[in-house]
């Protein structure tokens, strides 16, 4: 049962990936994101951590995508351009990339093998997670906060149209 | 019982494809679109091993991913809006001025 | 009471830094209190150091002190030491004591210059590095001292730098004398191999205990020795020191008469052991002394300029000196040292006080009969003169006396021979310079007559006191014949010095050798009156007769010139060459040529950077992989 829903979730995010890659039109791919984030998410939840998938969701998939669609509305590109038609770097990149995914792969497959999420063990629950934060990633958790507020001025101020411009 | 292998594996093929998005996409927002994906691959990963070696702290980790990609991200943005007041696009074949 | 000795140079090397950081801010008069008061500061503690050693008995000497370890590497070690024992006594006596005297002069001499800071700085660095020298218990310690004076020497002698002139002698000075260097330290080092310290104690001990064949010591000997003529300017390094007299007087009576040229002298009666063991280097001293006594001598007979003919004679008076330690009459070389310090900075000190009440004339033939314009110049002058020209009753002849003394009870014939000429050619010149001078018809040029004055008193307080000092100095060594015990200072320097086979002569032979001495000494003096004031015109007719003989000696038997074509031009001309073919093309080409490849490449290397982010995107992308893949596989 979990493998099935495994494999829908995986197909799921890698067709959306695929779709995103291949579309013209920014809007769609954008779109095309939120589907694979969504699918991350129950990804996430098959693996025991309800909490994380939450997360992607609302933040992922809810506020950083939407905000992507605001940025493609404000520059309106219309008919949005075409993904590299050039044979050679498609060629490259492709060759790369399969190089690549055959390393990792390689590195991946001494990975041990641990009951999943479902049946046997219960999930991680939030309160877990509060608690690390609160405590051994107390320091990171507080400067994370100092980030956060620095990107929001940051932006704020990036974007501000000067007086008389 | 889902192998850990198969999310590890699964990650992997995320994380390909996004890097073969950024090469075949000649748009900065697009290319921004496929750096996220990258970043969630690795979320992948992470969340993978922290069931396997019951590891909890991989969580916090990947909570703090997740917000830093959203700090990020909306620089990245304002950048990006910045350019196409400037150069009137987001062509990344035409953003070379940092040549030489 | 001894003990303080180790202080003795520190109070001028204290004073000479002040100067130095601070001289631009202090006022002329605390300059001089301070410069002075630092060398008489050092005399006290030499005072001190001496009294204290009268009570010491000679077993315990040398004395040592090290301050501080200085040099450790592997077997080569030299530690920053002193020593005292009679000889370093008499050392830092006269350096300081005729030092101080000096000083004292050089506020009067040098009170309108306007380098006088610079100059009380030079000053008491050169006090500094002579008492260095004096007091050094080690060959390496000594070498320092050996060096600094060399570069006091140079400064002071280029004193007045915008002088062309000036500045060459000063550089003269200082190459030649590195050239003797070079014999010192190959002495140096053969020393170190055989010995394995460079402490005088430890070479005296070796030599003791046949450690050495003889054969190298006496090459160890000749090489210092070579070192030695350079310092005490003997044949054939001695050319620096006629050009030296470019500096300011008081400059030449302390460096050039006094203290640094006896430096070479120092050092051989310090390795007086040394010398005597190996017998040949001890006959090459004393001939090379005899020869140069009597050479520099024949130059001075010719010269014009006051200063000259006293560098001359210094040069003559240096061999004498080498005369009697080449016979093994080590002490009757020091003794001749320590009295010629005194007559001979007297006479330059009161050549100073007579080229300054002239305005700045050097040249004798515009002086004459000067000894009523200059009455407290006048007495010391001809006090200094008579000294060195060995008349009974000053110090001159009783040092002079027992050096020859000493090579005839060798059997030393020749180096006997060759220093009574020098004796009468000495009384000639000085007395010559005398008459010239002090006597006759006055030629002086009408602007200086009209500002012709007396020194003041810093001036000639310290003539007075030289000129005491140069007639009761004598009497610390009387000859044998007036008792085994009269020779107080041989006696002092027993400890240091070991006897050699000493000669034994009759006490009738001794006042003969003395009255052949003084009848020497008469001659020189009447024939110079003959020639300079009773027929003036004697001179003019000799040189009419044999023009060749004059242009000989007046051109210093051109040994300069010879030593510039043969020496100086190839390798000036030699050094030309190289710079222009390899300097200038080599290494210039082969820095340039980096830099201008470094350039090259940059901009090749610049063609990855197209600015396109894709592009950077894929170098990482391949470096990633090549990285995973190293470190999988």
């Amino acid at each position: 049962m979990a493998i099935l829903l495994f494999f829908l979730f995986a197909a799921l995010a890698v067709g959306s990936v695929l779709g995103m890659i291949i579309s013209r039109n920014q809007a769609y791919s954008a779109l095309f994101l939120v589907l694979a984030f969504a699918s991350l998410g129950g990804l996430f939840g098959l693996l025991g951590a309800p909490f994380m998938a939450v997360v992607q969701i609302i933040i992922y998939a809810g506020a950083i995508m939407v905000l992507f669609i605001f940025v493609i509305m404000m520059i309106h590109l219309g008919d949005g351009i075409s993904p590299e038609k050039k044979k050679w770097t498609i060629a490259a990149a492709v060759f790369m990339g399969i190089i690549l995914l055959a390393e990792l792969v390689f590195a991946v497959k001494g990975a041990p093998a641990v009951p999943m999420a479902g049946q046997e063990m219960a999930g991680t629950s939030p309160t877990e997670i509060g608690r690390l934060l609160f405590t051994k990633y107390l320091y990171p958790f507080e400067i994370t906060s100092v980030l956060i507020i620095a990107a929001l001025v940051g932006a704020v101020v990036l974007v501000k149209k000067r007086e008389g411009e | 019982m889902i192998p850990p292998g198969y999310f590890f594996i699964l990650s992997v093929a995320l994380f390909v494809l996004g890097i073969i998005a950024f090469f075949l996409k000649r748009d900065l927002i697009t290319q921004f679109m496929a750096i996220e994906i990258m970043l969630n691959a690795a979320n992948l990963a992470f969340l993978a091993l922290a069931r396997s070696s019951n590891f909890v702290d991989a969580q916090v980790i990947v909570f703090f991913i997740i917000t830093v990609a959203a700090a990020e991200a909306a620089i990245g943005l304002a950048i990006v809006l910045l350019i196409f007041r400037k150069k009137k696009t987001i062509k990344t074949e035409t953003l070379n001025s940092m040549k030489g | 009471m001894t003990d303080v000795f180790w202080l003795i140079p520190f109070a001028p090397v204290l004073s000479s830094l002040v100067l130095v950081v601070f001289g631009s801010k202090l006022s002329k008069k605390w300059v001089s209190l301070q410069a002075c008061g630092a060398v008489l500061l050092s005399f006290v503690f030499a005072l001190v150091a001496f009294l204290g050693s009268l009570r010491i008995s000679p077993e315990e000497f040398p004395i040592v002190k090290t301050l501080f370890p200085w040099i450790g590497a592997g077997s080569f070690q030299a530690g920053f030491s002193f020593q005292f024992d009679p000889l370093s006594a008499v050392m830092v006596l006269v350096v300081t004591g005729v030092g101080f005297l000096i000083h004292l002069y050089s506020v009067g001499y040098m009170a309108h210059d306007k380098g006088y800071t610079r100059y009380f700085a030079y000053l008491n660095l050169f006090t500094f590095a002579m008492l260095i020298l004096v007091l050094a218990s080690n060959m390496v310690l000594m070498f320092v001292g050996w060096e600094g004076v060399g570069l006091c020497s140079y400064l002071l002698i280029g004193f007045w730098f915008e002088k062309p002139s000036a500045a060459a002698a000063g550089k003269k000075a200082f190459i030649v004398n590195r050239i003797g260097d070079m014999g010192f330290i190959l002495g140096l080092l053969f020393i170190l191999v055989a010995v394995g310290s460079s402490e005088f104690s430890a070479i005296n001990k070796a030599i003791g205990q046949g450690i050495f064949p003889q054969a190298l010591a006496t090459l160890i000997a000749i090489l210092l020795f070579v070192g030695a003529t350079g310092k005490s300017a003997q044949i054939p390094l001695y050319v620096w020191l006629p050009d030296a007299m470019e500096g300011p007087t008081p400059v030449s009576a302390l460096i050039h008469a006094a203290t640094m040229v006896t430096a070479g002298v120092y050092m051989v009666a310090r390795l007086n052991l040394l010398f005597t063991f190996s017998g040949t280097a001890a006959d090459i001293v004393a001939l090379v002394g005899a020869l140069t006594a009597v050479f520099a001598a024949t130059m001075a007979l010719t010269q014009n300029d006051i200063k000259r003919v006293l560098a001359y004679s210094t040069i003559s008076q240096l061999g004498y000196m080498f005369i009697g330690c080449g016979v093994g009459a080590y002490a009757a070389g020091i003794f001749h040292l320590y009295t010629h310090a005194f007559f001979k900075s007297l006479l330059f000190l009161s050549a100073g006080s007579v080229i300054h009440a002239l305005s700045g004339q050097q040249d004798m033939r515009k002086m004459g009969g000067l000894r009523k314009h200059l009455p407290r110049t006048f007495p010391p002058f001809l006090i200094g003169a008579i000294a060195i020209s060995g008349i009974p009753f000053l110090s001159g002849f009783f040092s002079k006396d027992a050096i020859l003394t000493e090579a005839f009870a060798q059997g030393k014939y020749f180096i006997w021979a060759l220093g009574l000429t020098g004796a009468v050619m000495t009384a000639f010149y000085m007395f010559r310079l005398i008459f010239l001078t002090f006597y006759g018809q006055e030629r002086i040029e009408h602007e200086a007559k009209h500002h012709l004055h007396e020194s003041p008193k810093s001036m000639t307080v310290p003539l007075a006191i030289l000129a005491v000092f140069s007639v009761i100095a004598g009497y610390a060594g009387l000859p044998a014949v007036l008792g085994e015990k009269a020779d107080l200072f041989k006696r002092f320097l027993d400890p240091v010095i070991k006897p050699g086979a000493e000669g034994h002569i009759g006490a009738g032979t001794e006042w003969l050798l003395m009255l052949v001495s003084v009848a020497v000494a008469a001659v020189g003096i009447f024939a110079a009156y003959v020639f300079y004031l009773q027929k003036p015109g004697i001179p003019h007719t000799l040189v009419a007769r044999f023009p060749w003989l004059y242009k000989l000696l007046y051109n210093k038997y051109f040994v300069d010139e010879i030593y510039g074509a043969v020496i100086v031009n190839p390798l000036v001309k030699g050094s030309d060459w190289v710079y222009g073919h390899f300097d200038l093309k080599v290494i210039d080409g082969a820095l340039n040529g980096s830099a201008s490849a470094t350039g090259f490449f940059g901009k090749v290397l610049s063609f990855v950077q197209t600015g396109f982010v894709k592009d950077y995107a894929l170098a990482f992308l391949l470096g990633a992989v090549i990285f995973l893949g190293v470190l999988l596989f």
